[in-house]
């Protein structure tokens, strides 16, 4: 397959909540959920950023990073489960910021944390079918977690935003393959504002089955193995998580190290593992290889296996590093954090 | 009446099994347990069956039923019935099918337990158990199970001096003995400070002083002694099955830290036995919380009232000290799924007597005793077996 990555680009709003400040509120011990989760501050947008400031953010990155004519993009997604409308696209106004209308088709897809990398998945059949020159695949969320639940400690906001074509590639998409079951371990029904989840039924029979399966599925069906690789990710909806599918499935910590944001930015859901590809291809040279795993709640993981090209070098600093977008964080306390969240009902 | 033997015994692994259903758990522990006792499947007369719960738990009721048609004996139309007595109902169940046996009502029974406790949120379950306490009296005034055995832990270190590190070293001895069970829920080893340093449930009972939610499933076949060793070359003798009743509330108990029908019940069973606590070589009690094991011994016989709490900590308790409690891990690290508890903990004192039990194997083992409890006391049933009858 000669389809892959022309650009990338990402946002992430520049405010935190450190997880001791929610423990505090709460009642619960700061440590305990630091070492639970490890993850020790997310990202939390401003009042006026929601899913689609953010996307526009992303994808405006991705546009100046590889200078792209966004009048050749013939598709654009956008993949999040905090879309501001339930009935009325996010894409269309991402679309239109970035100035790719009106020559294109666009959507918004929905899977828990893996609509984003859906969404490359579509881009790569499109552009390699001939149908459309560029497509832009985009995770972006503000993602939702009930006052109180476990989830408020990471459930954080960002986006990113790939551009996926078939020339001037900064990395090939060598294959890709998916594992889709219906388990119901995270859901969020209309009109509810936060999600419900199964607590530990979230992890062994949704999260590491599914991530495990997808990344297994794909080594077999490229017949490579983890030590083929020089970075991987995975979907990283706390730091324990990707750390422990890495373990089972005989990736070393060095490997997923540079793709692991979590720690410091929190679970951005759709934006998860793209993230960490980001980051990865911040630091990556040519010919590395890299490979990523998304989950979604409900479920479901999507595999890639990447190879970085020389063009790497040449557009890495036409937009923002992961790096420096977490530099600067402006720390708030939970009352601000509230008012941020739109958590305070008048 | 007939002396009474066990002829076969099976058990699923307990835990939170995902990809397990509630009838899939019970034919597989069912299945097991006919397999070991060389049964045809048209030799068995009856079946008793204890789930606490099925109605809270899996939306399922009329589950004697569903068990005999799961377990292809439909077509038999063999009487099988559904006992319920909270967290003792496996061993209530166990009672039941052992005096079918000993009447000459019928002469292979299976008795089982089985429980799904993992299909329903954490609240459901709570709540769902706390039906076993007093619901006008005590549930609907919040309080759990936790709360209440809190309360007898309380009393108990205000008595007697009991302290936090010896509520601890049972769940320490549990989980050390559950490494030694491939069964097990939890098959690792834990630390004091792992106990004391855990989450708070509800003061002074860390969430590790505290028995799992689980799914499970166990089973054993029942046989006059007459003719148990057509079967088997190592039939377990039933020396002595009681049951008693307590008052189902905490606060209607003359001394919250005694069980009372714990009392009453194991008076019964060693009189039935002939046999005093000192001639047990092992028990397996009901440790739902690290505070009820310490009761239990008490009530049982083995220590004096008060020094439960040192039994623990000084190895009396441990497997090779002088009376080994819980050595399949108890409630705290094999798992409660509560229908099934009372079964398991029957299927443990085969294995043992047998000489089956692998690593966790108690030298000598040659009388041992079950304890299961209902709710905070309401109900006790203590069950005395032998090598010989």
């Amino acid at each position: 397959m000669s389809v892959g990555i022309v650009s990338y680009g990402a946002y992430i709003p520049r405010y935190r909540i450190r997880v001791e400040e929610i423990a505090k509120v709460w009642g619960a011990n700061p440590n305990s959920i630091v070492d639970g989760l490890m993850v020790y501050e997310k990202s939390v947008p401003d009042l006026d950023e929601d899913t689609i400031t953010i996307a526009v953010e992303a994808a405006r990155h991705a546009i100046n990073r590889a200078g792209i004519d966004p009048q050749e993009i013939g598709a654009l997604y956008t993949g999040s489960e905090s879309h501001p409308y339930a009935v009325k696209p996010s894409s269309t106004v991402v679309a239109e910021a970035i100035g790719a209308t009106p020559n294109l088709t666009v959507a918004d897809f929905e899977f828990a944390c893996k609509a984003g990398t859906a969404a490359i998945q579509t881009c790569m059949g499109m552009v390699d079918s001939g149908m459309i020159k560029l497509g832009m695949a985009i995770g972006s969320d503000v993602a939702q977690g009930a006052p109180g639940d476990a989830l408020e400690y990471t459930a954080a906001a960002g986006g990113v935003a790939y551009v996926i074509g078939k020339k001037d590639l900064v990395a090939n998409i060598e294959s890709t393959y998916s594992f889709t079951t219906d388990t119901p371990d995270f859901w969020r029904r209309e009109g509810m504002p936060y999600p419900e989840h199964g607590g530990r039924f979230t992890g062994e029979p949704g999260y590491f089955k599914h991530v495990a399966s997808a990344a297994q599925g794909l080594m077999n069906k490229m017949g490579t193995k983890p030590s083929d690789y020089d970075y991987a990710i995975f979907h990283q909806p706390n730091g324990k998580f990707p750390m422990r599918v890495a373990k089972m499935l005989g990736f070393s910590s060095e490997q997923i190290k540079p793709g692991l944001v979590v720690t410091r930015l929190g679970n951005t859901y759709s934006g998860s593992c793209m993230m960490g590809l980001a980051a990865t291809l911040d630091i990556a040279k040519a010919g590395d290889r890299i490979f990523m795993t998304s989950f979604g709640s409900g479920a479901g993981s999507d595999s890639f296996s990447f190879t970085v090209t020389d063009r790497i070098e040449e557009i890495r600093n036409g937009a923002p590093s992961i790096e420096k977008l977490m530099a600067n964080p402006i720390y708030i306390d939970y009352a601000t954090y509230a008012r941020h969240k739109n958590k305070i009902k008048l | 009446m007939r002396d009474v033997a066990i002829i076969g015994v099976g058990c699923t692994e307990f835990g939170e099994l995902w990809d397990k259903s509630f009838r899939e758990l019970f034919v597989e522990a069912g299945v097991s347990a006919i397999e070991d006792a060389n049964v045809q499947g048209g030799k068995i007369d009856a079946l008793y069956v204890g789930n606490m719960s099925g109605g809270r738990f899996i939306e399922q009721e009329h589950l004697g039923a569903l068990i005999a048609d799961y377990s292809g004996l439909a077509s038999l139309h063999i009487p099988s019935t559904r006992v319920e007595a909270a967290c003792a109902s496996g061993g209530l169940a166990l009672r039941q099918g052992i005096i079918a046996v000993a009447s000459g009502y019928h002469d292979i029974v299976i008795a089982g337990g089985a429980e799904k406790m993992t299909d329903v949120g954490v609240e459901t379950t709570t709540d769902a158990l706390a039906a076993a306490s007093d619901r006008e009296w005590e549930g609907i005034m919040g309080a759990t199970f936790p709360g209440l055995y809190a309360m007898m832990a309380r009393l108990h270190m205000h008595k007697y001096g009991t302290t936090q590190e010896q509520l601890a070293s049972v769940a320490v001895k549990n989980h050390h003995n559950g490494t030694m069970n491939p069964k097990a829920q939890f098959q690792n080893e834990i630390t004091i400070d792992t106990v004391i340093n855990s989450v708070m449930v509800a003061d002074p009972l860390h969430v590790f002083d505290c028995s799992p939610i689980s799914d499970g499933a166990s089973a054993v076949v029942i046989a006059p002694a007459d003719i148990a060793k057509k079967y088997t070359d190592t039939p377990i003798y039933v020396k002595a099955s009681a049951q008693a009743s307590g008052t189902i509330s905490l606060h209607d108990r003359p001394d919250i830290t005694t069980i009372d029908a714990t009392v009453a019940a194991a008076n019964w069973a060693y009189k039935m036995a002939k046999i005093a606590p000192k001639d047990i070589n092992f028990a397996e009690v009901h440790d739902c919380f690290t505070i009820a094991e310490i009761c239990a011994i008490e009530d049982l016989g083995f220590v004096k009232k008060g020094e439960g709490g040192k039994a623990a900590e000084s190895g009396l308790t441990a497997i090779g000290g002088k009376i080994p409690v819980n050595p399949s891990g108890g409630l705290k690290a094999c798992g409660h799924p509560v229908g099934a508890t009372g079964v398991k903990q029957a299927v443990e004192m085969v294995l043992q007597l047998r000489g089956e039990a692998g690593k966790r194997q108690i030298a000598g083992a040659n009388i041992g005793l079950t304890h299961n409890v209902g709710g905070s006391g309401g109900t006790a049933v203590v069950h005395i077996f032998g090598r010989d009858k």
